[in-house]
């Protein structure tokens, strides 16, 4: 056998320390609280109303980011324009705006000093401290995820394809219908967990907007401050097995899409 | 049936400028060309896949210059085979009945006719990933002409087969041809392969079209050195066939073997023709006496052409080569070739 070199011991140990990193405040932190405190923090009906209205508006984000990001998606894919990098920037800009900042630059667009805070006051819609809000908070973050899985999806599929389908006398809708759509749906899939897991996870831009109604990252600050870390420690076990699971079926399907590809 | 005016296409570094082309119904064109000359997008603006700048596409009488693809009644064959990955080869046969009006009995006829031809019975419940190129493209062929399309085009569509595969596809598509009413427009680089398919052809280079006409004109009087290059086979004539024997104009030469794929012509490159002062008695099948009539400088090489009765060769010889047989216009030579070097089309 060839002797490793040193340069392989080291990407080894960088490798497990970083897995190490990861792994050990995690595995920590799920460990800590008892079955008991576990059982008893799922009984407790705050924590419970709180998920759900994680993941409830979670999903409306992904829901939304499906409806309108999947075009865009496919127009990025697709063509090419002067200025497609500026949008493309544009489109990842949430992901590097700090999370407050977020929170606050919505706010100030949906108070009554702004038109659009005034449309939306005379179509009685709140932002401020409402689900809708979270919402519009949750889909501003998601939608740089759903829409780059599903661009590369889009891109990964031969646009001969949907030539081959035109000339055979499919129209561009049938030919999206037909083709395209079964073609990428995966992708789509997996966008919707990036989206939504992204979305689960944001904090510090739905407190500035909503602190109540309250969703799970919010509960969890608000049990740490109130309680101390034993108290917020079973809440966040149940958050982070939420995420775990719909990682968990993401690195599923990109596995079996892998598969067959 | 296709007729092509004027037409300018820019695609930001790439331009297509004033083509104009005419091809007649239920022909067998061929399109020539080396790589990025246009000739796919020739085909893909025909198809109504790229956008023209100027000028009009008009296919069977109709201006088809501003239609969609789907409206055009043309069907494209690409060299990937481009089949739909998720569809079986059955639904992707059947693909384009689902956007047109055909009676179900024909399409049934359609469909059966089209699976027979190809023989594709024995595939129809599987998924393409599974099957091998050949098989591929003959069902990306089914699916192009289930529709009945007034045009066919097939860009290079047997370039990515293996030798075997390649000549079935080709007597395949000689016989589709013969069989449909459509109009096929193919490109191919491939110099058998377009005498044995097509009457006439057009040549393109850097986004213009340098040469049409009939096929045997364009090998024999190539107007670009492109074409020149591209037959590489200035010994181009056409032949009778008896058993293992040819006949050039009476001069018999002798085969070897029975030609497999014999369409009246025959093909050897000048460098397989060897002139000697005396008959050669080596394994050179055939051997003649003739007469030289030009010697032209070609740079590293000296072209011969040698007159035996009526059918002139050309040889490729070297300068020193030149010098050692004294040869100049009028001498008297001995000309051989082995009969391995002969191509029969």
């Amino acid at each position: 056998m060839v002797k490793k070199e040193p340069f392989f011991w080291i990407t080894v140990s960088c490798g497990l320390i970083i897995l190490a990193f990861i792994l050990i405040p995690l595995i920590e932190m799920l460990t800590a609280p008892s079955l008991s405190m576990l059982k008893e923090t799922i009984q407790d009906k705050d924590v419970v109303r709180s998920i759900r209205l994680s993941i409830y508006t979670a999903g409306l984000a992904a829901l939304i980011a499906f409806i309108f990001g999947t075009p865009l998606a496919y127009l990025l894919a697709r063509t090419n324009f002067r200025g497609k990098h500026l949008i493309e920037s544009i489109i990842d800009l949430p992901i590097v705006i700090p999370h407050p900042v977020v929170g606050i630059a919505i706010l100030s667009v949906a108070g009554r000093g702004h038109w659009l805070g005034q449309i939306f006051n005379e179509l009685g819609i709140r932002i401020m401290g409402s689900v809708t809000g979270i919402v519009v908070v949750l889909t501003f973050v998601g939608l740089p995820f759903y829409i780059n899985a599903v661009k590369n999806g889009f891109e990964s599929i031969p646009p001969r394809l949907e030539n081959v389908s035109r000339s055979l006398g499919a129209s561009m809708f049938s030919t999206f219908a037909r083709i395209t759509f079964p073609l990428a749906w995966r992708s789509m899939l997996i966008g919707i967990i990036m989206c939504s897991a992204r979305a689960i996870s944001e904090f510090g831009a739905v407190v500035i907007v909503a602190y109540h109604p309250m969703i799970a990252p919010v509960l969890l600050y608000e049990r740490f401050e109130g309680y101390g870390l034993k108290y917020s420690q079973p809440v966040a076990v149940w958050l982070v097995s939420v995420c775990l699971a719909l990682f968990l079926i993401l690195r599923i399907l990109t596995l079996r899409n892998a598969k067959n590809a | 049936m296709i007729t092509i005016e004027n037409v300018n296409i820019h695609l930001g570094e790439f331009d297509l400028r004033e083509i104009n082309l005419s091809i007649e119904k239920n022909e067998f064109f061929i399109l020539m060309g080396p790589t990025g000359a246009g000739k796919t997008v020739l085909l893909e603006a025909i198809a109504g896949l790229i956008r023209v700048d100027s000028g009009h596409i008009v296919v069977d009488g109709r201006d088809v210059t501003g239609l969609p693809p789907e409206k055009r009644g043309v069907s494209i064959v690409y060299q990937d085979y481009s089949l739909f990955p998720h569809l079986t080869v059955r639904d992707n046969i059947t693909y384009g009945l689902h956007f047109h009006r055909t009676p179900k009995a024909e399409a049934a006829k359609r469909f059966d006719r089209l699976v027979e031809d190809l023989d594709l019975s024995h595939l129809l419940h599987r998924l393409p990933a599974n099957l091998s190129g050949g098989e591929n493209q003959r069902i990306a062929l089914a699916r192009a002409l289930i529709v009945d399309p007034k045009v066919l085009l097939l860009d290079e569509p047997l370039s990515a087969l293996d030798p075997g595969f390649r000549e079935d596809l080709r007597k395949g598509l000689k016989r589709l041809h013969e069989t449909t009413d459509a109009t096929f427009l193919m490109v191919t680089h491939d110099f058998s392969e377009a005498l044995s398919l097509a009457d006439r052809a057009a040549v393109m280079d850097g986004g213009k079209i340098k040469q049409v006409g009939g096929m045997k004109e364009i090998f024999q009087r190539p107007e670009s050195t492109f074409v020149a290059d591209f037959v590489g086979m200035k010994n181009l004539f056409t032949a009778s066939f008896h058993d293992t024997k040819a006949a050039i104009n009476g001069l018999e030469i002798e085969l070897g073997k029975s030609p497999e794929n014999g369409h009246g012509y025959i093909a050897i490159r000048p460098e397989d023709v060897v002139l000697s002062r005396r008959e050669l008695h080596s394994s050179m099948r055939n051997s003649f006496k003739g007469t030289v009539t030009e010697v032209t400088d070609q740079g590293l090489y000296y072209e011969v052409s040698i007159a035996i009765e009526a059918v002139t060769f050309k040889s490729l010889i070297t300068k020193s080569s030149l010098f050692d047989l004294e040869i100049g216009e009028g001498s008297h030579i001995y000309l051989s070739f082995k009969a391995t070097a002969i191509h029969t089309f």
